[in-house]
């Protein structure tokens, strides 16, 4: 049945070659893990990726309860916390998926680091990578005000006054992050919230895209 | 390579292997967060307690009156007071008929001899819903169900109204 279906579509629009080019590539022995245990060192960036998406799903699943509101935001995490079956699970993923992704993302930027794989031609893919921990680096602090207890709301004052510490222009970000240049509150709130559930994943998915086609295009660096 | 002996080449085999492990963690990630977005479809729904509209029980008269009351609602995390609203009277067995004003056409409100051309009977302004006295659908109109019936009780002469419910449920 699904084969029929697949071959129906197949037959028309010819999609056989799109995935091929996607899934079908050759993994070098000295990535493969099955051959060499250390490869899995390998496996980092991949790890990466998973993670990402666990936070993408469960942040999804999140938004249904979540409110950005100063009024509500608090009460909302804790309704979903303790009255919604599963909701602790749920964020309990987001919650320690957010720390993961970070220490994934500093294995795999070890492992590059250490074999030298950043060098020519693969410069700009580590440019790249480097922007992608910015960005996360700016979903954590972004998603860390979220929950909007004590914890998040002192956190993001101290996030805010290193932003002021900024040259000349240290004012100016800091108000334009948090959206009044003295109050940490309802209006800091939305705008975090916009950060680190459009803004952010949006630059996210696009670096990642750019990531994915240059070590498609360039090919896993060679062993050591 | 013999038929008979490989029901299952290697390629196949691979196959169902990555597709059953890639299902079970597929499986494993979405299974809290899906539980988790139907909670409001499995959550049994708490009946709320009857309300003191306010009204004596010796003002009901055969003519149906509107009355407006509160209740407590809890939403979620959000707790507030709503209005509610019924249309009262005592019918011709002396029984007291309280009626939602919310018409089962497609849920606007109606009013008691809310048209001139329609004395005696419910009036729905949004399509000319109309319902008789005693709370049947007038056939033609757009209605397809006579009005909901709030639960009720009296307690110390005075109206105690609950949930609205469909009529020969009540």
């Amino acid at each position: 049945m699904l084969q029929k279906i697949y071959d129906w579509i197949d037959d028309r629009i010819d999609i056989t070659p799109i995935w091929r080019d996607i899934a079908d590539h050759e993994v070098p022995e000295h990535v493969n893990p099955a051959h060499h245990f250390s490869a899995f060192v390998y496996c980092f960036g991949g790890l990466t990726f998973f993670v990402v998406v666990i936070q993408i799903l469960s942040g999804m699943f999140l938004t249904m309860y979540y409110v950005p509101d100063i009024e509500n935001a608090w009460q909302s995490v804790y309704y979903l916390q303790t009255e919604v079956a599963h909701g602790q699970i749920v964020r309990g993923m987001h919650h320690w998926g957010a720390s993961v992704v970070i220490v994934m993302l500093l294995l795999h930027t070890l492992r590059v680091f250490f074999q030298g794989a950043y060098k020519k031609p693969r410069e700009l893919n580590w440019v790249v990578g480097v922007l992608i921990f910015f960005v996360m680096l700016g979903l954590g602090f972004t998603g860390y005000l979220l929950p909007w207890d004590n914890k998040a709301y002192f956190a993001t004052q101290v996030g805010l006054e290193i932003a002021e510490q900024v040259p000349f222009i240290g004012m100016q970000l800091k108000t334009l992050l948090a959206g009044d240049a003295t109050i940490v509150g309802a209006q800091t709130l939305t705008r975090f919230f916009a950060i680190h559930v459009f803004f952010l994943p949006a630059a996210l998915f696009a670096l990642l895209a750019v990531h994915f086609i240059l070590i498609r295009r360039q090919g896993i660096s060679g062993p050591l | 390579m013999s038929d008979e002996k490989q029901q299952v080449s290697r390629r196949q085999f691979l196959n169902y292997t990555l597709t059953g492990v890639g299902g079970f963690m597929a499986a494993g990630l979405l299974i809290s967060p899906i539980r988790m977005a139907v909670d409001p479809v499995l959550k049994d729904s708490s009946a709320g307690d009857l309300a003191n509209v306010g009204l004596a029980v010796e003002d009901i008269t055969s003519e149906p009156q509107r009355i407006d009351w509160s209740v407590n609602q809890v939403d979620g995390w959000y707790e507030s007071e709503v209005n509610r609203s019924a249309w009262v009277y005592r019918n011709d067995d002396d029984e007291i008929v309280a009626f939602s004003p919310i018409c089962k056409h497609l849920g606007c409100v109606v009013s008691w001899e809310g048209s001139e051309q329609h004395p005696n009977e419910y009036f729905c302004p949004c399509h000319d819903g109309r319902y008789y006295k005693d709370g049947t659908n007038v056939p033609g109109t757009p209605p397809l169900a006579p009005l909901d019936e709030y639960e009720q009780e009296v307690r110390d002469g005075m109206l105690f109204l609950g949930d609205a419910r469909p009529r020969g449920e009540a």
